[in-house]
C-alpha cells in the first residue's frame, strides 16, 4: 500500500480540527484550551512537514521548527498568565472568565 | 391728481399708526380730514371720468416681470371705479367722522382710525387697479382689515373668533379667486384688464377635459372668481363670516359690511362683466345662487333679535340681490344698487350704532322699546334707511331694487322668474324685519331699566352729522343718478361694463304690466303693514305665535341651522381629522416611526442586541471567528468561481496552489 500525500494531510487535518473542537466545546478548563492550542500548531507543523518532504523543499522544515520554538515560547507565557489567573480568582474555569462583555 | 386721491388713505392710515407721538383726537382729525379730502378728489375723478366721459390709464413702477407675466402697478379710472370711488371715499369719510366721537373714549382710537384708513386704502387699490394681480392686493388687504377691525377689541373671545372666522371663510372665496387668476394667465398670458377682456372673444369655446369632464375654460374661469365672491360678498355657503361680523365696532360693521368689503365681491363680477357675458353656466349659477342667498338672508332676519344682526343680513339679502342681477346682465343696475345701498346701509348701521350708544351698549333690541320719544332723531334716521331699504317709492332703494326686479321679470327665461319670486318674497321679508326693528327698538313699551331711560339721549353733532347726510343721500341719491346710470340707453357706463346684446333686457323691462310693477312695493307695503299689525295690535299674540310654531321659529332664529351644520358637519371632522389623522396618525405617528423616533429606538435597539453577541465567553468568540472566517473563505471563493465562470474544486486548488506558490518562494 503506498501511502500519499493525501492520507498524511487527512490525519494532520483531522487533528486540526479536533483541536478546533477542543476550544470550541471546551467550557470548564483552561488549562484543555492551551492543550488544543498546542495540537493546533502540532497539526500545523506536520503540514509543514508533510510538505516539506512531498516537494523535496527544506524550509517547511526550517518553518516547522520555528513554530517549535515560537509553541514553547507561547505555552510557556500561557501557562504563566493561567498561573496569575489562577492566584487572583482562584479558579481556572472558562465560564467564570467574562468579565468583558458588551 | 389720482394718485393722490388713491395714496391719501394710506398716509392717513401711517399718520394715524404713530399717533403716540400726537395724540389720538390730532390723530383722529387728521384721519377724518384727509379722508375728506380723498373724497373731494373722487368726485373731481367723478366729474373728469364718469361725466365727462374721459377713462384715464395711469401705469407705474414695474412689479412682477417674467417671461409671460409681466405686472405693473397700473390704475384704471373708469365709471364703475369712479362709482366705487365715491361710494368708497364717502361712506368711509363719514365713517371717520362718525367714529371720532363714537370711538372718542377708547384709549385705542388712533390705532382705530390707522385700520380704517387702511381699510379704505387697500379698497381704493381694489378698485382703481388695472390687473388682476394688484386687484388681489386689495382684496387680501380689505381681508387683512376686516380681521384687525372685527378683533379691534382684541380682548374679547367673541370677537377674535369672529374675526378668525371672517379672515378663514374669506381665504376659502380667495383661494377659489386666486384659482381662476392663475387661470386667467394661463388662457389669456396675461393679467392686464385691457388684455384679458379684449382677447377673451378668443376663447369662448375652448374647453378642456377634467376627470372626463368636458369644461368650458371661460365657465370655469367665471366659477373660481365667483367662487372669490361668494366668499367676499357672503353669498349663500360662505356667508357665515357676515353676520359674526358685527363683534367688531359699529362704525366698522357701517364701512366693511355696507359700502366697502362686501360690495367687492359684486364689483369683480361687475368688472368682469365682459368673462361672465360668454358663459351661460356661470350667469345661471350667479342667478340661482344670488336669489337664494336674498330669500335666505331676508327670512333669517326675520326673526334676529339683535339689532346689528337683522342689518347684517338684509346686507346679506341686497347682496343677494346684486349678484342675482348680475347673473341676469343687469351690471349697471347692480352696481347701481350697490351705490344706493352702501348710503342706506351705513345709514342704518350708523343709526343703530347711535342707538346702542344711548342705551349703553346694549344691542338686543327687545330691550329697548318706546326710544321714539327720547331719541327721535336716531327715530327719524332709522325710519329713512328702513324705508329706503324696503323700497318706499321715490326713496333711494326704490330705484335700484324695483329695477332689479323688474329686469328679473322681463328676461324669458327661467332662472330670471325664479329670481323674480324670491326677490319679491325677500322684498316682503325685507319690509317686516325692518319694521319689527323699528316697532321694537322705537315704538313698543319701554322693556329697558329705568336707568337706561334716564340716561339716554341723542348724541352730539359729530355722530348725528354723517346721520343727516347720509339721511339725505338714501332719499335722493337713487332719483338723481337714476337716469345717469341705468337710464334707457344711457352712455355713462362708457364701455366699461360689457352686456352681450342677446342677454339685454333693459328695454324690455320697460315695457312689462303694469301690475307686475307694482308687485314688488305692493309686496314692500304688505311687509311693512303686516308687521305694523302684528306688533302694534296683536303683540299679546306674539307669544302664543312663538310657542305655537316653535320650531319654525328657532329654524330661522338660528339661521337655517347653517352655523350648526357647518361646526358639527364640517368644521367638527376637519378639526378632528386634523388632529387624530394627520397630527396624531401620520406626524406624529408614521412619519415618526419611519423618522427620528422609529430610528433611534430601533437602533438602540439593534445596537443592543448586536452588541449582546459579545458574551464575554471565550468559546463564542472562537466560534464567532470560525463562523467569519468560513464565511469570509466561502465568499470569496463564489466571488472568485463567479468572476472566472469556474468551478469551486478549480477555485479551491486554485487557492492552495497559490498558498503552495507562497510557501515555495
Amino acid at each position: 500500500m503506498i501511502i500519499e500525500q493525501s492520507h498524511f494531510l487527512f490525519v494532520s487535518l483531522y487533528i486540526f480540527a479536533i483541536s478546533i473542537g477542543g476550544l470550541l466545546l471546551n467550557r470548564r478548563n483552561i488549562i484543555i484550551l492551551l492543550i488544543s492550542i498546542e495540537l493546533m500548531l502540532l497539526a500545523i507543523n506536520l503540514q509543514f512537514v508533510i510538505f516539506s518532504v512531498f516537494l523535496d523543499d527544506i524550509i517547511g522544515q526550517i518553518n516547522a521548527l520555528l513554530i517549535l520554538t515560537v509553541a514553547a515560547a507561547e505555552s510557556a507565557i500561557g501557562l504563566a498568565l493561567l498561573v496569575v489567573y489562577y492566584r487572583i480568582k482562584g479558579t481556572i474555569s472558562i465560564n467564570k472568565i467574562n468579565l468583558l462583555h458588551g | 391728481m389720482y394718485l393722490t386721491l388713491v395714496f391719501l388713505p394710506l398716509i392717513s392710515a401711517l399718520v394715524a399708526f404713530f399717533v403716540r407721538f400726537i395724540g389720538n383726537k390730532y390723530a383722529a382729525y387728521i384721519c377724518t380730514s384727509l379722508l375728506g379730502f380723498t373724497f373731494i378728489l373722487s368726485i373731481k375723478s367723478f366729474y373728469y371720468i364718469a361725466l365727462l366721459q374721459n377713462s384715464c390709464y395711469i401705469q407705474t413702477l414695474p412689479w412682477l416681470f417674467g417671461e409671460n407675466l409681466i405686472v405693473f402697478w397700473g390704475f384704471l379710472f373708469d365709471s364703475v371705479t369712479c362709482t366705487m370711488l365715491i361710494v368708497v371715499t364717502s361712506i368711509s369719510f363719514l365713517v371717520h367722522f362718525y367714529s371720532i366721537e363714537y370711538m372718542g373714549s377708547d384709549p385705542h382710537l388712533g390705532r382705530f382710525m390707522s385700520y380704517l384708513s387702511f381699510f379704505t386704502f387697500f379698497m381704493l387699490i381694489l378698485v382703481t387697479a388695472d390687473n388682476m394681480v394688484q386687484m388681489f392686493v386689495g382684496w387680501e388687504g380689505v381681508g387683512l382689515c376686516s380681521y384687525l377691525l372685527i378683533n379691534f377689541f382684541f380682548n374679547r373671545i367673541q370677537a377674535n373668533k369672529a374675526a378668525l372666522k371672517a379672515m378663514v371663510m374669506n381665504r376659502i372665496g380667495d383661494f377659489g379667486l386666486s384659482l381662476g387668476i392663475m387661470a386667467l394667465f394661463y388662457v389669456c398670458k396675461s393679467l392686464d384688464y385691457h388684455v384679458i377682456f379684449s382677447s377673451i372673444l378668443l376663447f369662448v369655446d375652448n374647453s378642456f377635459y377634467f376627470f372626463n369632464i368636458k369644461i368650458n375654460l371661460i365657465t370655469c374661469i367665471c366659477l373660481l372668481l365667483f367662487i372669490g365672491a361668494v366668499g367676499k360678498s357672503a353669498q349663500i355657503g360662505l356667508h357665515t363670516w357676515l353676520p359674526d361680523a358685527m363683534e367688531g365696532p359699529t362704525p366698522v360693521s357701517a364701512l366693511i359690511h355696507a359700502a366697502t368689503m362686501v360690495t367687492a365681491g359684486v364689483f369683480l363680477i361687475i368688472r368682469c362683466s365682459f368673462l361672465f357675458e360668454f358663459s351661460e353656466t356661470a350667469l345661471d349659477i350667479l342667478t340661482i345662487l344670488g336669489a337664494l342667498t336674498a330669500f335666505f338672508a331676508a327670512t333669517t332676519g326675520l326673526l334676529q333679535n339683535d339689532a346689528k344682526r337683522v342689518i347684517a343680513y338684509s346686507t346679506c339679502s341686497q347682496l343677494g340681490y346684486m349678484v342675482f342681477v348680475c347673473g341676469i346682465s343687469g351690471y349697471s343696475t347692480s352696481l347701481f344698487h350697490l351705490a344706493n345701498h352702501a348710503f342706506f346701509k351705513a345709514l342704518l348701521f350708523l343709526t343703530a350704532g347711535s342707538l346702542i350708544h344711548a342705551v349703553h351698549d346694549e344691542q338686543d333690541f327687545r330691550k329697548m322699546g318706546g326710544l321714539a320719544y327720547i331719541l327721535p332723531f336716531s327715530y327719524s334716521m332709522l325710519l329713512v334707511g328702513s324705508l329706503s331699504l324696503t323700497g318706499f317709492p321715490f326713496l333711494t332703494g326704490f330705484y335700484s331694487k324695483d329695477m332689479i326686479l323688474e329686469l328679473t321679470f322681463s328676461t324669458y327665461l327661467i332662472k330670471g322668474t325664479f329670481a323674480y319670486i324670491l326677490g319679491v318674497l325677500s322684498a316682503f321679508c325685507t319690509a317686516f324685519y325692518s319694521f319689527r326693528l323699528i316697532f321694537w327698538a322705537f315704538l313698543a313699551k319701554p322693556n329697558g331699566y329705568k336707568h337706561t331711560y334716564s340716561h339716554a339721549s341723542e348724541s352730539n353733532f359729530f355722530i348725528t352729522f354723517p346721520l343727516g347726510v347720509l339721511a339725505l343721500a338714501s332719499i335722493f341719491v337713487g332719483y338723481l343718478f337714476r337716469d345717469m346710470f341705468i337710464g334707457v340707453g344711457t352712455s355713462f357706463w362708457n364701455n366699461s361694463i360689457f352686456i352681450l346684446p342677446e342677454n339685454n333686457f333693459v328695454l324690455e323691462s320697460e315695457f312689462i304690466p303694469v301690475y307686475n310693477k307694482l308687485t314688488p312695493v305692493v309686496f314692500s307695503f304688505g311687509g311693512l303693514i303686516i308687521a305694523f299689525c302684528f306688533y302694534n295690535f296683536l303683540i299679546k299674540k306674539i307669544f302664543i305665535v312663538k310657542i305655537f310654531y316653535i320650531k319654525f321659529y328657532t329654524f330661522l332664529n338660528k339661521r337655517w341651522y347653517f352655523d350648526k351644520i357647518y361646526n358639527e358637519f364640517i368644521a367638527l371632522p376637519i378639526i378632528s381629522f386634523g388632529y387624530k389623522i394627520t397630527f396624531k396618525f401620520i406626524d406624529r405617528g408614521i412619519l415618526e416611526i419611519f423618522g427620528p423616533t422609529g430610528l433611534i429606538t430601533n437602533f438602540t435597539y439593534l445596537s443592543k442586541n448586536i452588541s449582546s453577541i459579545q458574551s464575554g465567553l471565550m468559546y463564542h468568540y472562537l466560534f464567532i471567528i470560525l463562523l467569519g472566517i468560513t464565511i469570509t473563505l466561502f465568499t470569496v471563493i463564489v466571488i472568485i468561481q463567479k468572476m472566472l465562470y469556474v468551478s469551486t474544486n478549480l477555485v479551491l486548488i486554485f487557492i492552495l496552489a497559490v498558498i503552495g506558490s507562497s510557501l515555495k518562494n
